[in-house]
């Protein structure tokens, strides 16, 4: 896999209108769909100092996000630190509980499940973590944490984990004769692919990828990024696959959802995008991202955002993106912009915005009075 | 190093492969540091020769002749009736009643080395398991019983010991039962804060998302990520307790006579040290020594768990400038004044 | 303004804390098993005998009973009498706190000097010759029990010394009131003996603390801008360092007003500490109680002291 396409089964992004060959059982659902996300809230209590603490806000995490994510695709999750994308990971792997909304898993409703009822489905949903250091328990052996979802499971033991374990360790690109070797001693591109390993251990449905290769090395991130990728082949995974490099996230999602403060601001096919940004947002983000090619860099256009990003326990009104948009008009401070697709792009290219950027339109130079009014 | 075997055969339980690559574990390779490490090896050493001595004391006692309890009317007291200097007979002299001095130190050390290693190993497993409690289960159950920690360690723990000791009849299960209880909370504090970062590590987090049990993550994650401060503090804690015995014996609280403590030896001591040093001098030897011993080799032990850490005794050896890091928090110092 | 009614505050809770001291302190006695009674009577009492000495003690009526008068008593400063000697507690601890007071205060002086001195050297020299005598007097200060120190301190300095005809090294307890010089004479023993175990902890604590305040950035800044080594280290460094010394200082000389016992006991000095010592081993609560009440005053004054303290050292604390 060198292609600049890191995809799984079905390559592209494309429409998915038309359902490939059902690979569940879809009951009323589509069957193509794994998980479904609706309307997802997580608020985290601010408790004040004291005797008897009382919650005195809340930081508003996630507030309102609706996903889909289909059998064997990617969708990249994109925002900047702090924007929600890791605590709606953790809500959607059942870690974290949730506020209010909806995670329906391959036709079932997990979001309040017990500890017990949501045991199975931790063998279907895992996660991989950002960091290689943190992720794996230093005092254990590699064998014994690749091992361990075999262990909690009750899955193999003795003599048939350890060879299930080094044929995974296999799989990853390890070395299975480490088996007994500390976290310590590998480096942290390999010690990611023990985080793979044990991920993979119990061949799930979905994983969760939270910033898997941001605290890597460029030149191990590739090799990552291709392991993901081929993995995704072989065992049809379905990916969420969070990070804060965009050219990462074109490099292998499908689908596309951009984030700011824990909403979702713009969603859609990857190519719509990252090609016609809609929303001010994404704009800023693509500008602000290095590209390979000097001669495509300079002649872009950067958008410098001013500011920084709000606290997410008192949130802007209205749109939550208004006191650092270059865009900005009155209603923005007083309506919170639905998530809809605008006029021009494929129904399911979604863009939080009262005024979605127009192709060519240059932000750059926009002030408040001048900047179009035109899409609403 | 046990712990790395029986983990190790555990979790490779069967058959091995011809060619196993070993790991280096963090526990081997502190092994390796401590070995390394002269002033800790000779403290080890005297530890267990002192603990040599007071395992076979009755051995000795039998050897000598001098049953430790017995007084020696005649050979034991000067024609005044004062405890007689050291000789070939009594080796460090005798006591006020006449009894061999030398058989009396070495039943000393076995309260001493009992009431040190017992009461530091129920304070340690308590302290441990209300530390890792608190501090992994979080809530209401956290609160309480961090309230709780910090109100014994709050307390005025001599007069409170001195008290308890009486309201239970002054002996040695009382006497273990008292410093065990001063020294639980300090080591469960510091449990408690070493699993609150541990909680926040992303390992911990993997191991709920693959489905483990609270149980299983305290014990097969939480736990060996504690075993190294927990042992540097209980290291340290065992001269603590021993000088807190001995301290309580002294002011007649702890052990009662006729058993023999080092403590008690030196209260009888006081009123004779005019006339006869050698009651002062060995018992004062053999607790400053045992004190002395167990606190290098716990400096030892610290400094070979965690490297970064600063040594408090021993001078530093030539390592890079290490400035900001300093020691871990120690017990309460044992400073009963 | 503040400043008083945060005063005020914390004396109000220091009130319900040496209250609630008492109470715990009262129940623990009720339920020990010392028969002050049985002490009292003489060998082989009848048990009319004993029944007429708890009547007169007051000691055959309800727990309740018996707390009511003695807090009823309380309010006009009187902590009642001890069931053995009949003196007065008032009285008892007027003649006990002076040797227990010239020991905490005496002692605090020599520690804070010898630590704070210790601390400041080896953290300023790193390995020179002073921080190797430093750390070495710190594991000697933890690793000697405070009773061995005493009696070393006895068999070594004062019998020779007094052996030699230099009589001014005196055990026992005598006022400052006839002669300050006969005075220190007898405390400078016990001084050493409790500036020795203690300063250990304040040496460690002041490197400690010193070392970490040396490498933040306000002190690289105050050298950047070319002030004398001298005065970063004392206007900006050391001060920062105090803070743990002042609140280690409030947590001692809290539970040393409770008595120094130990070194009371070893000197003979008859201090609070001993006398409480005997209190609990002879089951006389009234003794017990009026010490206990008026450590648990020190111990809130003490504190109060200390936050007061804090917010001189650290502007960045606010009293509150």
């Amino acid at each position: 896999m060198t292609g600049t396409e890191a995809t799984g089964p079905q390559p592209g992004g494309a429409i998915p209108a038309a359902a490939p060959p059902a690979a569940g059982n879809g009951a009323a659902a589509d069957g193509d769909v794994l998980v479904q996300v609706h309307d997802l809230v997580k608020y985290f209590p601010v408790r004040g100092a004291g005797l008897i603490s009382r919650t005195v806000g809340q930081v508003q995490a996630v507030d309102g996000v609706s996903l889909t994510l289909r059998r064997g695709q990617t969708l990249g999750l994109v925002g900047e630190t702090g924007c929600g994308k890791s605590t709606l990971a953790r809500c959607i792997a059942g870690l974290i509980p949730v506020t209010s909304g909806q995670v329906i898993f391959d036709g079932h409703d997990i979001t309040r499940l017990s500890r017990r009822a949501m045991r199975p489905f931790r063998r279907e949903i895992q996660m991989i973590f950002q960091d290689p250091y943190g992720s794996l328990n230093p005092r254990r052996r590699v064998g014994s944490i690749i091992g361990d979802p075999f262990a909690v499971h009750n899955i193999a033991s003795g003599a048939d984990r350890k060879k299930a374990v080094q044929e995974m360790m296999e799989r990853v690109g390890l070395n299975p004769e480490h088996y007994n070797r500390f976290p310590a001693e590998f480096s942290g591109g390999q010690r990611q692919r023990i985080g793979l390993a044990r991920a993979l251990a119990l061949r799930p449905k979905l994983i969760i990828a939270d910033e898997p290769v941001s605290a890597l090395d460029v030149s191990i991130q590739a090799q990552i990024l291709n392991l993901l990728a081929d993995l995704q082949h072989d065992f049809g995974l379905t990916y969420l696959f969070i990070a804060h490099d965009l050219e990462v996230v074109r490099h292998v999602s499908n689908q596309v959802t951009v984030m700011y403060l824990g909403r979702v601001a713009e969603q859609g096919p990857k190519d719509p995008v990252y090609d016609t940004p809609r929303h001010p947002y994404t704009a800023a983000l693509l500008s602000a991202a290095p590209a390979a090619d000097p001669d495509a860099a300079a002649a872009r256009q950067r958008i410098i955002l001013t500011g920084d990003v709000p606290s997410p326990i008192n949130p802007p009104s209205g749109c939550r993106f208004h006191p650092r948009c270059p865009k900005t008009q009155d209603l923005c401070s007083q309506q919170d912009p639905p998530l809809e697709t605008k006029p021009g792009d494929p129904p399911d290219h979604k863009t939080a915005c009262h005024y979605p950027v127009q192709p060519h339109e240059n932000l750059t130079t926009s002030n408040k009075s001048s900047s179009g009014g035109g899409a609403a | 190093m046990s712990l790395t075997q029986i983990e190790f055969q555990a979790e490779s339980a069967g058959e091995l492969p011809a060619q196993v690559i070993e790991g280096r574990s963090p526990w081997l390779l502190a092994w390796r540091r401590l070995r390394q490490d002269r002033v800790a090896v000779a403290s080890a050493v005297i530890i267990l020769l002192l603990m040599v001595l007071a395992l076979c004391a009755p051995l000795i006692a039998a050897w000598v002749g001098h049953p430790p309890d017995t007084p020696y009317v005649n050979a034991g007291l000067t024609s005044q009736g004062l405890p007689v200097a050291p000789s070939s007979k009594f080796l460090f002299g005798t006591d006020f009643l006449g009894r061999d001095l030398f058989v009396r130190v070495i039943y000393g050390a076995r309260i001493s080395l009992l009431v040190g290693l017992v009461s530091t190993a129920i304070g340690t497993a308590a302290g441990v398991v209300v530390g890792m409690t608190a501090g992994y289960l979080g809530g209401w159950i956290d609160t309480l019983l961090a309230r709780f920690i910090d109100s014994v360690l709050a307390l005025p723990y001599v007069m409170f010991a001195i008290a308890l000791a009486v309201v239970f009849g002054p002996s040695l299960v009382v006497t273990i039962g008292v410093i065990s209880f001063f020294s639980w909370a300090a080591i469960a504090r510091v449990v408690r804060g070493q699993t609150l970062s541990i909680k926040e590590k992303e390992y911990i987090e993997a191991a709920r998302s693959i489905g483990a049990s609270s149980a299983r993550i305290m014990f097969i994650d939480v736990l060996p990520n504690l075993l190294a401060p927990v042992l540097v503090l209980a290291t340290l804690f065992i001269p603590t307790a021993i000088v807190f015995e001995s301290t309580l014996s002294f002011l007649g609280v702890g052990i009662q006579p006729p058993t023999a403590s080092w403590g008690n030896l030196l209260s009888q001591a006081e009123t004779f040290y005019q006339t006869s040093w050698w009651y002062l001098v060995f018992p004062c030897a053999f607790l400053l020594i045992t004190t002395l011993a167990f606190n290098l080799l716990g400096d030892g032990v610290r400094d070979a768990m965690d490297p970064r850490t600063e040594r408090l005794f021993a001078s530093q050896r030539k390592r890079g400038r290490r400035r900001s890091r300093h020691a871990k928090p120690m017990p309460p110092a044992a400073e009963v004044r | 303004m503040a400043f008083a009614s945060f005063v005020i505050r914390r004396l109000l809770l220091g009130v319900v804390v040496m209250w609630v001291v008492s109470v715990a302190t009262f129940l623990l006695f009720f339920v020990a098993p010392q028969d002050p009674a049985r002490l009292l009577a003489g060998k082989n009492p009848s048990a009319q005998e004993i029944a007429n000495i708890n009547r007169r003690l007051g000691l055959d009526q309800p727990i309740l009973v018996q707390y009511w008068h003695y807090l009823i008593r309380l309010l006009h400063f009187n902590l009642g009498t001890s069931y053995f000697t009949g003196t007065s507690v008032n009285t008892i601890l007027k003649e006990d706190l002076p040797p227990t007071l010239s020991v905490m205060a005496g002692g605090a002086v020599l520690w804070l000097i010898v630590g704070i001195g210790a601390g400041v050297l080896s953290a300023t020299r790193a390995r020179s010759l002073v921080d190797r005598i430093s750390t070495t007097g710190v594991l000697i200060g933890i690793t000697f029990p405070t009773f061995v120190v005493g009696l070393l301190l006895l068999f070594l300095v004062f019998k020779p010394l007094n052996q030699a005809g230099f009589h001014w090294i005196q055990t026992g307890y005598e006022g400052p009131s006839q002669s300050i010089v006969g005075w220190a004479g007898h405390m400078i023993l016990p001084w050493i003996t409790i500036a020795a175990v203690s300063a250990a902890t304040y040496t460690r604590l002041t490197r400690g603390a010193l070392l970490d305040a040396l490498g933040e950035d306000y002190v690289r800044t105050a050298r950047a801008k070319g002030l004398s080594e001298r005065r970063v280290l004392y206007r900006h460094a050391v001060r920062a360092a105090l803070t743990p010394v002042v609140s280690q200082l409030g947590v001692d000389i809290g539970t040393l007003a409770g008595g120094a016992v130990v070194t009371e006991t070893v000197f003979g000095l008859g201090g609070i500490g001993q006398q409480s010592l005997t209190s609990i081993l002879n089951g006389d609560t009234p003794v017990v109680l009026g010490i206990v009440l008026v450590a648990a005053l020190f111990v809130v004054v003490a504190n109060i002291v200390v936050d007061i303290a804090y917010s001189v050292l650290d502007p960045r604390v606010k009293l509150s």
